[in-house]
């Protein structure tokens, strides 16, 4: 057990380190950008005067260097700072967006990641038959097709059609549980039919891989069914390569939901940090990056352990 | 007898009044055959309704939005600015300048000095009474070398202000100005309590508008309910509304449609035609002053030379503009940015048509024959314009002009292309009186003078018009200055753009729907009602 204490500590450290060059690149990428925040929110309305208020107000006179220094110092006490745009603290501004993002990404995960996984195991048991197939090409139409496509179908369906579900997910911090479900439903199914491809293929893929094996041989000479070999032989072995893909596909789930936030006007970080961006408000674009990179390297190193932990090979290796 | 087209024609020619056509019109029992620019207006025209709560879905609304009047800018904060706080005065419906918080007003010395009398026994949602210091306070808010408002360019012509009495206000002005009582209706001059220090806190969307904020959540939605204690708390219909931003035009369609909001702004005039199939919904659309401008700067060659502006002019088919870029939801313009919500448009002005052998003639007059021009363009500048701009380079062609497009990024535009390259792109959501649109953009000293146009004679008139209290002779110069604009100016103005908007059959609308800014005049929640 101890070797696996010892890898978490070493990915922790890595993923801090990961997340100081992502603070920096994220820095140096939002100073490239054309314009700065002042002309950015006084847009077409911007005049010398008024812009060169601005930048004196929110400090943005100071040079580049001092002003990141200054923030990453901040962040390391736990404050993120206010955003230059509004004035709002930063923190409050990004809570309950981030509870939302997280709230949907749970909710698509809760349906697709089983969906995927079941779906995956049936299609390798029953290889090449009519549900394989129809199996692949149904989820991979749905990947192939935009977001914003699926999202209007969807749209089209279930709340212009048969208004069972609301076409604005537009919640907010005192709806009730219940309502907050119906109301993310729709684009909970959007991104649910968007990661589902993915999974479910690398599920099949990595089974059937497996089935070639000499062990798995050795277990359809024993007279075990299929099903059983799948589920009991093939499958433990089978979890390295799913285990990824869930992960990466889960923080796809939390990172790039920006466009169906926007088709269901879903209050998540997608859209905040998409404001932020156009209005150059700095300090918000970093603390979304921040969570988004945190967010990956969590999920990765979950991913790894897990493998570590299922695979016998990767947990004592020579 | 007059018929239908003719009253038709002298609508569009602004010598008949909106309420006087749609008076006309039913006479013939016309109404249901309305002309396009009237969409909406007449119909449904019931008797209002008390209490309700509406929910508007707007296209505009930030994550970076705050409640400081100053930084009003956009057409959510816009509208939840006029539904929350009151302004000294207010313009209707009918395009008239009418009083709100200033009871009345009087100029003396040359429009030079204002006098403004203010409404007695006015309450803010947090019990103070309204007393002139709270408006010198609210005014003072955007002047300074620090403000960052957007107003600012209207009190810096202030050369002083004080508070005479409780309900008295004193403006002196550096110079005369005739238009400072329109001035003064500008959304971001909202009246807000004076603390102690003679400042008001602007950020705590405290005024004394007819709803008070209930709930604020930036770039998602914002709930007002009704203010019990207001003034005039009898003229508004509804108990409460919502203002939900819903940035995608296809989301918000859906919602309209599915019923989930009652009222939305900027409908897509490509599908418009199917919308207006829909049984439960009504298109509402006014043409204002808002326009689609072409900017040139005349400090650099070839646009230096006033023959190659106009050949540039006469280059551009504004019909067939008006039916690519906007499906016919607009009007052509006249190279000037006087629209049909301006007092003193000059409908005797000829319009300029499509002429591309004008053009060459012009053209050869200049001895810039086979012109070559870079047109700078992007979609921030407006929904279509590099469409706009691909169609310009087909009409220019006939002309004999070579016009190369050049697509610019959106993100960055209004700081990195608008004002420094050539020739671009712009749009102007118009101002309300012709002072505030000539010195906005065309001024000689305008922050925003986007053609770096220097017209000596203009910029004569345009001091003495704004001081001019007699209405002819102001009509008269106005006419002029349109005019030199139109010949002279930098700028192409090829087409002004509807107000379009949508509602379900649960809204009730007045007769007359507001055609200066989007939503009824960005005052749907105080004009509209719900239909049980």
């Amino acid at each position: 057990m101890g070797s696996i204490v010892n890898v978490i500590l070493q990915r922790l450290g890595l993923g801090i380190l990961v997340l100081f060059a992502v603070s920096l690149i994220i820095f140096l990428g939002v100073e490239l950008l054309p314009g700065d925040l002042c002309q950015a929110i006084q847009g077409q309305a911007a005049t010398e005067s008024t812009v060169a208020a601005c930048r004196r107000d929110l400090g943005l006179d100071q040079a580049a260097p001092v002003r990141y220094i200054h923030w990453l110092g901040n962040i390391a006490q736990g404050d993120f700072g206010t955003s230059l745009a509004n004035g709002r603290k930063i923190s409050e501004l990004i809570s309950v967006r981030l509870g939302n993002t997280f709230f949907l990404a749970a909710v698509a995960a809760v349906i697709a990641v089983p969906l995927s996984l079941a779906l995956g195991i049936l299609a390798a048991l029953y290889r090449n038959s009519w549900f394989d197939r129809s199996i692949n090409i149904l989820t991979l139409s749905s990947i192939s097709f935009p977001e914003f496509f699926v999202a209007y179908i969807l749209i089209l369906i279930f709340s212009v059609k048969l208004a069972w579900f609301p076409s604005l997910a537009d919640v907010s911090p005192d709806t009730p549980f219940f309502e907050r479900l119906h109301k993310v439903f729709l684009p909970a199914l959007t991104l649910t039919l968007v990661v589902m491809a993915h999974m479910m293929r690398m599920t099949r893929a990595a089974i059937i891989n497996l089935m070639a094996s000499p062990y798995i041989e050795m277990a359809k000479f024993k007279g075990l069914s299929r099903a059983h070999i799948i589920m009991h032989h093939a499958l433990p072995n089978a979890w390295a390569p799913i285990v990824n893909v869930v992960a990466l596909n889960l923080a796809y789930l939390i990172v790039g939901v920006v466009i169906v936030e926007v088709v269901f006007v879903y209050p998540g970080l997608g859209q905040l940090i998409v404001d932020s961006v156009q209005k150059r408000d700095i300090p918000v674009v970093q603390a979304c990056s921040i969570i988004f990179a945190a967010t990956y390297v969590l999920l990765n190193l979950t991913a790894d352990i897990l493998s570590i932990a299922t695979n016998p090979r990767l947990l004592h290796p020579r | 007898m007059t018929n239908l087209p003719q009253l038709e024609a002298e609508l569009r020619a602004g010598t008949l009044s909106r309420r006087d056509f749609l008076k006309a019109a039913a006479l013939f029992g016309l109404s249901a055959a309305a002309p396009s620019i009237l969409l909406g207006t007449s119909a449904y025209a019931a008797e209002p309704q008390k209490g309700g709560h509406l929910k508007i879905g707007t296209g505009h609304g930030s994550t970076t939005d705050s409640l400081d009047p100053a930084t009003y800018e956009n057409n959510c904060m816009q509208s939840i600015g006029k539904t929350i706080h009151n302004y000294l005065t207010q313009v209707g419906a009918d395009g008239k300048l009418g009083p709100e918080l200033a009871e009345s007003w009087e100029a003396s010395d040359g429009a030079k000095k204002w006098v403004f009398k203010l409404r007695q026994g006015v309450e803010f949602h947090n019990g103070q009474k309204m007393t002139a210091k709270d408006v010198v306070a609210s005014l003072k808010h955007h002047s300074g070398a620090d403000s960052k408002s957007g107003a600012k360019v209207i009190v810096d012509t202030f050369a002083d202000m004080q508070a005479d009495g409780d309900h008295t206000v004193i403006i002196t002005l550096k110079d005369g100005n005739a238009d400072l009582p329109y001035q003064v209706s500008d959304f971001h001059l909202a009246i807000m309590p004076a603390n102690a220090d003679g400042k008001v806190d602007a950020k705590s969307g405290i005024g004394c508008g007819y709803y008070k904020l209930k709930n604020f959540e930036p770039g998602v939605k914002s709930s007002v309910e009704k203010f019990a204690n207001h003034w005039n708390a009898g003229a508004v219909h509804l108990d409460s509304a919502e203002f939900i931003t819903i940035a995608d035009v296809t989301a918000r369609v859906n919602a309209l449609t599915t019923g989930e909001i009652d009222a939305a702004d900027r409908m897509d005039v490509k599908t418009l035609h199917l919308l207006a199939r829909n049984k439960n919904v009504r298109v509402i659309e006014t043409s204002g002053n808002a326009h689609y401008s072409m900017p040139m700067r005349c400090d650099t060659d070839p646009y230096k030379n006033p023959d190659v502006r106009l050949a540039l002019k006469y280059a551009v088919d504004r019909n067939a503009m008006l039916e690519t870029v906007l499906r016919g939801h607009g009007y052509i313009g006249n190279d000037h940015p006087i629209g049909r919500a301006n007092r003193y448009l000059d409908n005797n002005l000829p319009q300029r048509a499509y002429d591309p052998d004008k053009a060459k003639s012009l053209l050869k007059k200049a001895g810039a024959e086979g012109l070559k021009v870079q047109l700078s363009t992007s979609d921030a500048a407006f929904a279509g314009a590099v469409d706009a701009a691909v169609l310009y380079k087909e009409h220019a062609a006939k002309a004999g002009i070579n016009v190369e497009i050049i697509r610019e990024p959106s993100d960055g535009y209004w700081s990195n292309v608008w004002m420094k390259k050539p020739f671009c792109f712009c749009y102007w959501g118009g101002r309300p009186t012709e002072d505030w649109a000539f010195s906005t953009a065309y001024a000689a000293d305008a922050e925003w003078n986007d053609t770096v146009w220097k017209n000596d004679k203009f910029n004569k008139l345009l001091v003495e018009a704004r001081a001019e209290l007699d209405e002819p002779k102001r009509a008269a110069m106005y006419a002029e200055m349109q005019m030199i604009l139109s010949d002279d100016g930098g700028a192409i103005i090829p087409i002004f753009n509807n107000y379009i908007g949508a509602v379900t059959n649960k809204v009730g609308t007045p007769e007359v729907i507001a055609n200066d800014w989007d939503l009824d005049g960005q005052r749907a929640v105080l004009r509209w009602w719900k239909v049980a």
